[in-house]
C-alpha cells in the first residue's frame, strides 16, 4: 500500500473515533444529574434568572439539538463559552496548550534519552552486573506510575535536597512579558538563558515523573530487540570488518531495532500526555490538565468539552504521526 | 615463513560443555586455497568464528592459539584483536539474504569500512567498489551502489558480499558454504566467481563446504572434520588419489561423481562411523586426564 | 541452562513472597482495622497537631506515625485508608476485569462486528486522557465508593479487551479449536472450554496490576478531593493535605505514601511474579 492511501485510511479512521470521543463526552457530562447552572448561581436566585442563564447557554434545549449546536460550532472553531471563566473556551485552550506541550515534550526527550541510554548500556554490557542492574531498575520504574514518582520526587528534590522547585511553571518574580504562551521555547529565542534555566528548574520534576516510566518501557524494549538484533547475520558480519562493539551497536544494529519500540513508544507517549493531567496539579504546574481539572470542579461543561476534545485530538494525531513514521523509516514499507 | 593463519591445538567449547573443537590444528599460507569439508554440525563454521573473532556468546576458546600474520590474536585485547582481524580476513557468508543490513544501502556497506577503518577518502572507496562490482559480474554497479538489499535477488547479494569481502584487499577470505542458500542455477556462476576473484587477487581461502568436487576443482589442501576433529590435513591431488583417513576414504566413495559440483556427501557406513567416534572418544579422554 | 532456569525460579519465587507478603499484611490490617488502629481515625484534636512519630523530639505516646494538623493520628488514618484502598482493589479490579475479558473475548474470537464495534470504542477509549475521564466520572457520579468503581471499570475495562482480543485470536487459531469445531461443540461453548482457560493466566496476571493501578485511581481521585467524602481516611487524602503542609511536618506526607508505594508496587510484582509462574513456556 502506498504512504498516501495509508495515510487517508488513517485519516479517516481518526475523524471517526475523534466524532466518538466528541459524542461521549458531551454525553457524558449532560445526562448525569448536577446542574452547571446552579453552581454558578448566587443563593436566591430567582427561577427567572435560572431559565435565562439556561438559555444564555443553551442548555434549555433537548441534548441532540444542543449537540447540533455545538458541533456546528466546533467545525467552525467555536468552542463555545467558558461557563466558570466567561472567555471563550478555544482562547483559554489555546493558552494553556503551549505549556503542557512544553512539558510534554520535555518529558518524551528525557524517557528517550533515559531509556536509550540505559537500553544502550545494558546491550554493551550485556551478561554482566551492569545488565542485571538496569534490568531491576526498568523493573521498578515500570511498576510506579508517574503520580507516584511525583510525590517521590517533591520529597527527594523538593524537600530533603531541595534543588528544584515544586510548583509553578516559572518563578513569579520574573515575569518576561512573554509574547506567546511557548514560554521556554520563546526564552530561548530571546537568549534570556536566566529564564530558560528558571523554567527548566520548574520543568524538572515533573517532566521526570512522567518521564521514568516510559523510559523504564522503551529501555526494555528497546534492549529486547537489540540483543536480537546483535545475533543477527549481518551484525556479525559487521564485527568481522573490524568495527568497535559500540559502533556496531550504534551503526548496524540500532536503526533496525528501534522500529517496535518507535511503534509502542507513540502509543505510550499519548499515555504520558494523559498523565500530564495529574502530575501538573501536583506541581501546580499552570497547563491544560491543571486548568481541566478546575472546569471539572467548576462543571464547566464547554471548558471540559473543549479540554478532552483537545487531548483526543492531540492523541490520534500523536498516533497517526507514528505510523506514518513508522512507513516512512522502514524501508520494506516505503519502497513495497 | 611464516604461514598467514596458523591455528594450533584449538579447542572450543560450549561454557561448562563439551568440546565443539578437539584440538584443531590447521595451516593456511599466503594465496594457498583450502578446502574445509565435513558432514553438518562437525565444526567446519565453528573454526571460521574462532579465526574471525565471532564465535557465539555461548562458547569459549578453551586451548590452543590462534597466529594470524604470526601473531596470536587470542592474546591481543578484544579492540586491538578486533581491528587486526578486520585488516587482515573478511569473511564471505551463507546465507546472502540474511548478511546486508536492510536498512542501509549497498554503497556504504561496501565502502565503509573502507573509509572509517582504513581511513580511505570517500570517492576512492566508492571507485574501487565500483571497480569490485564490476569484476563480480554486476552489469549496473553505479544503480547497485544505491539499492537497498531488499531490492536485489539473492545471487546479487552475493556478489555483493563476494566483492566486500575483496574490497580492503584482505589477505585471508574465509568463504562459509558460500552457495549452499543460492538456486543450483545460480551456485555454479557463485563459485566461479570466487575462483577468478581468488585467482585475480591472490588472496588465501578457507573454503567450507559439504561438497568435495567444489573441492577437487577449487582447493590446493583439503582439512576433513569430523565431530570437530580434523582428521586428515592433505594436498587434494593425493587425497583424490588415496585418502588417509578411513573416513576419508568413505566420504569419498560416498560421493559417486566427485567431478560434479552439484552431488552432494552420501551417508558414511556405520562400522566407518563407530571406528572415528571411537577415535573422537580416546582424544576427549586424553584431553580430560591432562 | 538449568542453572539459569533455577535462578529465574529463585527470583520470581521471592518476587511473589515478597509482594505477597506485603499484601497479606494489608489485608489483615484492613479486616481487623477496629481492633489494630491505636486510634480513631476521624477524632479531631487541635491541641495535639502535627505531632512528630515516635522517634522525634516532642513526640506524645499513642500517636506512633504522628499527627496532622488537625490532631488525627497519622497510624490509625493510614490503616483505615487501607481499608478503602483494599475494596476498591479488589471490587474495581475484578469487575473491570469481568468487562474488559469478556468484550476482549467476544471481540478476539467471534470476530466480525462484535470485533469491529469493540475496537472501535477502545480506539475512542485511547483518545481519552484517562485521569481526566475518571475525574469527570466522579464529578458527575458524585462522589463516594460507588461512584469511584463505576469510573475504574468505565476508563480501564480497554486495558483487559485490547490483551485479551490479542490472546483469543492467536488461541482462535490454533489446530485445538478448529478441532473442538470439527468435534461439534457450538461456538459459545469452544470459547468457554477451550479458549477462557488459556487466557485465564494473563487474566489473572492483568487483574493483579489492575488492583494496583485501582489503588492510584482512588489515590488520584482523593487527591483533587473527589473521593468517598472529605473527611474518610484515604490515602490519596492524606498524601493531599500532606503535599500541603510538607515543609512542617514532613511525615503526613511521607507515611501514606509509603504504604501507597508499596501496595501499588506488590500488586504489580505479584502480578508478574504470576505471570512468569503461571506461563507455560517458561515454565
Ligand atoms: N550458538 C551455538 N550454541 C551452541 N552450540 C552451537 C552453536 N553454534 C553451533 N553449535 C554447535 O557447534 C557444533 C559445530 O557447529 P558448526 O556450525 O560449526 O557446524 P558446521 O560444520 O558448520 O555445520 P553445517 O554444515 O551445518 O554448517 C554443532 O554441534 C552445533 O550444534
Ligand atoms: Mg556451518
Amino acid at each position: 500500500m502506498d504512504l498516501l492511501a495509508r495515510f487517508l485510511i488513517r485519516l479517516f479512521s481518526t475523524a471517526i473515533t475523534l466524532f466518538g470521543v466528541a459524542v461521549i463526552v458531551f454525553t457524558v457530562v449532560r445526562v448525569v444529574p448536577g446542574n452547571p447552572i446552579a453552581m454558578m448561581l448566587p443563593p436566591g436566585a430567582t427561577p427567572a434568572d435560572i431559565v435565562r442563564l439556561k438559555a444564555l447557554y443553551g442548555l434549555d434545549k433537548s441534548i441532540p439539538q444542543q449537540f447540533v449546536i455545538w458541533f456546528w460550532g466546533v467545525l467552525h472553531g467555536d468552542f463555545g463559552t467558558s461557563i466558570s471563566l466567561r472567555q471563550p473556551v478555544l482562547g483559554l485552550v489555546l493558552g494553556r496548550l503551549p505549556a503542557t506541550l512544553e512539558l510534554a515534550t520535555m518529558a518524551l526527550v528525557m524517557a528517550i534519552l533515559i531509556g536509550g541510554a540505559s537500553a544502550l548500556t545494558a546491550v554493551r554490557f550485556r551478561g554482566t552486573q551492569i545488565e542485571t542492574g538496569i534490568d531491576v531498575a526498568n523493573g521498578a520504574a515500570l511498576s510506579i506510575p508517574d503520580f507516584l514518582w511525583g510525590l517521590l520526587l517533591i520529597i527527594f528534590f523538593g524537600v530533603l535536597i531541595p534543588l528544584f522547585s515544586i510548583s509553578g511553571r516559572i518563578s513569579p518574580d520574573l515575569q518576561l512579558n512573554f509574547e506567546t504562551q511557548f514560554y521556554l521555547i520563546e526564552s530561548i529565542v530571546r537568549l534570556r538563558f536566566d529564564v530558560t534555566a528558571n523554567l527548566l528548574a520548574h520543568m524538572f520534576m515533573p517532566a521526570l515523573a512522567l518521564a521514568l516510566p516510559l523510559a523504564a518501557i522503551i529501555g526494555q524494549l528497546l534492549k529486547q530487540s537489540l540483543k536480537e538484533t546483535m545475533e543477527l547475520d549481518y551484525v556479525t558480519l559487521a564485527r568481522t570488518k573490524g568495527y568497535s562493539e559500540t559502533r556496531v551497536i550504534l551503526r548496524e544494529a540500532l536503526r533496525n531495532a528501534i522500529l517496535p519500540t518507535l511503534t509502542l513508544t507513540g502509543v505510550q507517549f499519548t499515555f504520558l500526555i494523559g498523565g500530564t493531567v495529574i502530575v501538573e496539579r501536583l506541581f501546580s504546574y499552570e497547563g491544560l490538565g491543571n486548568m481541566a481539572i478546575d472546569a471539572v470542579v467548576n462543571r464547566d461543561l464547554p471548558l471540559i468539552q473543549g479540554i478532552v476534545i483537545c487531548f483526543a485530538v492531540i492523541f490520534t494525531a500523536v498516533n497517526l504521526v507514528v505510523d506514518l513514521t513508522y512507513a516512512a523509516l522502514n524501508p520494506r514499507l516505503r519502497h513495497a | 615463513m611464516t604461514a598467514l593463519l596458523e591455528i594450533e591445538n584449538l579447542s572450543v567449547a560450549l561454557k561448562n560443555g563439551p568440546r565443539l573443537l578437539r584440538s584443531v590444528s590447521l595451516r593456511l599460507d599466503r594465496g594457498e586455497v583450502r578446502g574445509l569439508v565435513g558432514e553438518s554440525g562437525a565444526g567446519k563454521s565453528m573454526i571460521g568464528k574462532a579465526v574471525l573473532g565471532i564465535l557465539p556468546r555461548s562458547a569459549e576458546v578453551v586451548e590452543g592459539r590462534i597466529l594470524l600474520e604470526g601473531t596470536d590474536i587470542l592474546t591481543l585485547p578484544p579492540a586491538e584483536r578486533r581491528r587486526r582481524i578486520g585488516r587482515i580476513a573478511a569473511l564471505i557468508p551463507q546465507d546472502p539474504l540474511t548478511a546486508l543490513n536492510p536498512s542501509h544501502r549497498i554503497g556504504p556497506q561496501i565502502t565503509d569500512r573502507l573509509v572509517d577503518i582504513l581511513g580511505w577518502k570517500r570517492e576512492k572507496a566508492e571507485a574501487r567498489a565500483l571497480e569490485l562490482l564490476a569484476e563480480v559480474n554486476i552489469s549496473a554497479p553505479a544503480r547497485v551502489m544505491r539499492n537497498y538489499p531488499h531490492e536485489l535477488s539473492g545471487g546479487m547479494r552475493q556478489r555483493i558480499l563476494i566483492a566486500s569481502a575483496f574490497a580492503a584487499e584482505p589477505a585471508l577470505i574465509i568463504a562459509d558454504e558460500p552457495t549452499t542458500a543460492l538456486d543450483v542455477t545460480v551456485q555454479k556462476q557463485i563459485l566461479k566467481i570466487i575462483a577468478g576473484m581468488q585467482a585475480r587477487h591472490g588472496t588465501a581461502l578457507l573454503f567450507v563446504t559439504h561438497d568435495l568436487g567444489v573441492v577437487s576443482k577449487v582447493c590446493q589442501s583439503l582439512s576433513v572434520l569430523y565431530a570437530g576433529k580434523v582428521l586428515e590435513d592433505t594436498q587434494v591431488a593425493d587425497f583424490f588419489r588415496a585418502p588417509g583417513h578411513a573416513y576419508s576414504a568413505a566420504l569419498l566413495a560416498a560421493t559417486p561423481k566427485y567431478t560434479d559440483p552439484e552431488g552432494s556427501l552420501m551417508p558414511v557406513g556405520p562400522e566407518v562411523l563407530a571406528a572415528v567416534q571411537a577415535e573422537v572418544d580416546a582424544a576427549d579422554r586424553e584431553w580430560r586426564h591432562v | 541452562m538449568l542453572d539459569g532456569r533455577g535462578s529465574i525460579n529463585r527470583r520470581v519465587g521471592a518476587r511473589l513472597w515478597l509482594s505477597g507478603g506485603w499484601l497479606l499484611i494489608v489485608c489483615l490490617a484492613s479486616a481487623f482495622a477496629p481492633m489494630i488502629a491505636p486510634q480513631d481515625p476521624l477524632a479531631q484534636d487541635l491541641m495535639s497537631g502535627q505531632l512528630p512519630p515516635f522517634w522525634v523530639h516532642g513526640t506524645e505516646p499513642g500517636f506512633w506515625l504522628g499527627t496532622d494538623s488537625l490532631g488525627r493520628d497519622v497510624l490509625s488514618r493510614i490503616i483505615w485508608g487501607g481499608r478503602i484502598a483494599l475494596q476498591v482493589a479488589l471490587i474495581a479490579g475484578t469487575l473491570t476485569a469481568l468487562v474488559g475479558s469478556t468484550l476482549g473475548l467476544v471481540a478476539g474470537f467471534y470476530r466480525g462486528w462484535a470485533d469491529r464495534i469493540i475496537s472501535r470504542l477502545v480506539d475512542i477509549w485511547m483518545a481519552f486522557p484517562p485521569v481526566l475521564f475518571s475525574i469527570l466520572l466522579v464529578a458527575v457520579l458524585g462522589t463516594g465508593l460507588r461512584s469511584i468503581i463505576i469510573a475504574i471499570v468505565v476508563i480501564d475495562w480497554t486495558r483487559f479487551a485490547r490483551v485479551i482480543r490479542a490472546e483469543a485470536m492467536n488461541q482462535g487459531a490454533m489446530d485445538y479449536v478448529a478441532a473442538a469445531q470439527v468435534a461439534g461443540f457450538s461456538r459459545q461453548r469452544t470459547m468457554l472450554t477451550e479458549i477462557l482457560p488459556n487466557v485465564l493466566p494473563t487474566i489473572v496476571a492483568l487483574l493483579s496490576l489492575e488492583m494496583g493501578i485501582a489503588i492510584i485511581v482512588e489515590a488520584i481521585l482523593s487527591f483533587v478531593n473527589l473521593s468517598i467524602s472529605t473527611d474518610a481516611p484515604t490515602w490519596g487524602g492524606m498524601i493531599a493535605e500532606g503535599r500541603t503542609t510538607i515543609y512542617q511536618a514532613w511525615w503526613v506526607l511521607v507515611f501514606p505514601l509509603i504504604a501507597l508505594f508499596l501496595t501499588v508496587l506488590s500488586f504489580s510484582q505479584f502480578g508478574e511474579g504470576l505471570k512468569d509462574r503461571f506461563d507455560p513456556v517458561l515454565r
